[in-house]
């Protein structure tokens, strides 16, 4: 589905913006500037004000970015639960820094805050989707799911 | 030795939460009849007997709110349900909607009935969209059995923002904003989503209200401390054995959740501190720990018992280095709209950095307490007025992790 379509789908959605955009993200893991004009135009707001929207919320990319985005979690629990070796070893097995993309466009790597699952930290997730209790050694296999 | 008592978690792990049967075979949805068959004003006045304090933080009086959309005459009212569970530390609104989601939309559609509103809202966090799933279920279920009478509920989904936590970012995101908070007043009471008068109670406040409708206002403020009655669900994190949930009643002290429930620090080693409330709460050191978590109680001792998250550090944990990821944190989910916060996060993180990097001195410590006294006064909204409270509680309580580091 193309993203015009896709936004289309909300435009009678009041303040439907935000649902318009995690439905572009699903198809195309980041907001293309076209498509932040198209929600604009969409949702009678000016192209400034859609571009606030989009760059305001952390979950939103306006830069291209890697099909499956892998964040891991940096708040409190997390960081005194090793997450900095799990940084690393992930790091290590894309070959990417954290902020970056792999070269076949499907890794991206970012730092999240809390994602509510700290009953087994450190965590990290995938689509959305929790990995609980994450040790460097059990990286490759998490990975290995979306190759 | 403390106990759990589970009232907001009556049904967790015993009734298939996507099976509305069995949420009414448990009991669920007799409130909700006996409520309308209750005077409006008869039924805010229980709810504000049972001394009901808001669970997301804050510890407004629930019923009181309540009072403030009944008196406000409009064509339209909303009852939102403020699931953007954001704190660090904090999985407790998840669990509630994971375990029992109807004990929320029962709630909702409770307030809505006592309030005249007919619309809801439940604003989920965007880490959440495996909960939102249930949530949608959970609502679908309840049209088709025709629980919730003419009270319709939408789910809407956050993006990754703290600040939408704060219940006028909330309702600006749910009317496709950028999540700034606003002046206040007027309050959400009176003028809220898209300036009707709205009620934002948290996911624990509503799994709270069936329960209070069903037994009266004067079982539930009978529990727990007298001026912060009930239960809290805590959820345990860091240097802790038992890393899991408890519902406890609000008198319950902080040494009885960490030594009693929590089984104490993990591996053999030292406690050293406790936050609790989340990653705005202040650090608690063993001299306090008989405080109970009670949000008065916890008040009196410049702490915060805010979303129930307790973080447990034992003695190996530099207070320096864990303040300054949650420094870090406020500088990130800063909004920016009001100079205080804006600077203020950025300038925090920044004399953090230098301490722990080792290029601190004196004056930077007293510069950090000048600006959290600032902060805590001049900030818009609670973001920016509770963020310093980790740094001038460690400041306060562990002094010697910041020294030990000065020029």
């Amino acid at each position: 589905m193309s993203y015009k379509e896709i936004i289309a789908k909300y435009a009678e959605v009041p303040g439907g913006i935000i649902e318009a955009f995690h439905a572009v993200e699903k198809e195309l893991s980041f907001l293309p500037e076209e498509a932040i004009a198209e929600a604009a135009r969409v949702f009678k707001v000016p192209a400034a004000e859609a571009f606030g929207v989009a760059s305001f919320y952390s979950m939103f990319s306006t830069k291209a970015r890697g099909k499956n985005v892998i964040r891991l979690c940096e708040s409190a629990p997390c960081h005194v639960a090793g997450a900095a070796e799990v940084v690393a070893a992930i790091e290590k097995e894309l070959g990417i820094r954290m902020g970056e993309s792999t070269n076949d466009g499907l890794f991206a790597l970012e730092f999240t805050e809390c994602v509510g699952q700290c009953q087994a930290t450190p965590v990290i997730t995938i689509n959305s989707k929790p990995y609980l209790d994450v040790t460097p050694a059990i990286i490759p296999n998490i990975l290995a799911e979306y190759k | 030795m403390a106990e759990e008592m589970r009232i907001v978690l009556r049904n967790y792990g015993k009734i298939d939460p996507l099976n509305i049967d069995e949420y009414i075979a448990a009991g669920g949805y007799k409130a909700l009849e006996k409520a309308k068959g209750m005077n409006k004003i008869d039924l805010i006045e229980e709810v504000k007997k049972s001394n009901l304090r808001g669970r997301g933080g804050a510890g407004f009086n629930c019923g009181q709110k309540w009072f403030f959309a009944y008196q406000t005459n409009a064509d339209q009212k909303y009852v939102v349900c403020n699931a953007d569970e954001g704190e660090p530390g904090t999985y407790k609104d998840r669990l509630i909607m994971q375990g029992d989601p109807q004990s929320v939309l029962e709630g909702m559609a409770v307030c809505g009935y006592a309030i005249g509103a007919n619309k809801g809202f439940i604003y989920c966090r965007g880490e959440y969209p495996y909960v939102v799933d249930i949530l949608n279920q959970a609502i679908d279920q309840a049209k088709a059995k025709g629980v919730l009478g003419d009270f319709d509920i939408e789910v809407r989904m956050g993006a990754g923002a703290y600040v939408c936590g704060e219940e006028t970012a909330l309702i600006e995101s749910i009317e496709g904003h950028r999540g700034e908070p606003r002046f206040k007043p007027p309050f959400p009471g009176v003028e809220g989503l898209w300036g009707k008068p709205t009620i934002i109670n948290n996911v624990e406040t509503f799994a709270n209200i069936p329960v209070i409708v069903d037994k009266g206002g004067d079982w539930y403020a009978a529990i727990g401390a007298p001026s912060y009655p009930g239960t809290k669900v805590l959820t345990l994190t860091g240097d802790v054995n038992n890393k899991t949930f408890f519902e406890v009643p609000t008198s319950t002290t902080i040494r009885e959740v960490v030594y009693g429930l929590g089984g104490g620090v993990a591996g053999g080693k030292k406690f050293k501190a406790v936050q609790i409330g989340g990653t705005s709460g202040g650090f608690i050191p063993e001299s306090l720990l008989d405080t109970a978590i009670s949000f008065d109680a916890m008040s009196a001792i410049g702490a915060t018992l805010g979303s129930g998250a307790v973080f447990v550090m034992d003695e190996s944990r530099d207070m320096v280095d864990v303040v300054s990821k949650i420094t870090k944190f406020f500088e990130h989910e800063s909004c920016g709209k009001c100079a205080p916060c804006r600077e203020g996060t950025a300038r925090m993180n920044e004399l953090v950095g230098k301490i722990k990097g080792g290029k601190g001195s004196a004056a930077d410590i007293a510069l950090l307490k000048k600006l959290g006294g600032v902060m805590s006064i001049a900030c818009l909204c609670g973001l920016g007025q509770a963020a310093p409270a980790p740094v001038l509680t460690t400041i306060g309580h562990f002094a010697a992790d910041y020294e030990d580091k000065l020029v």
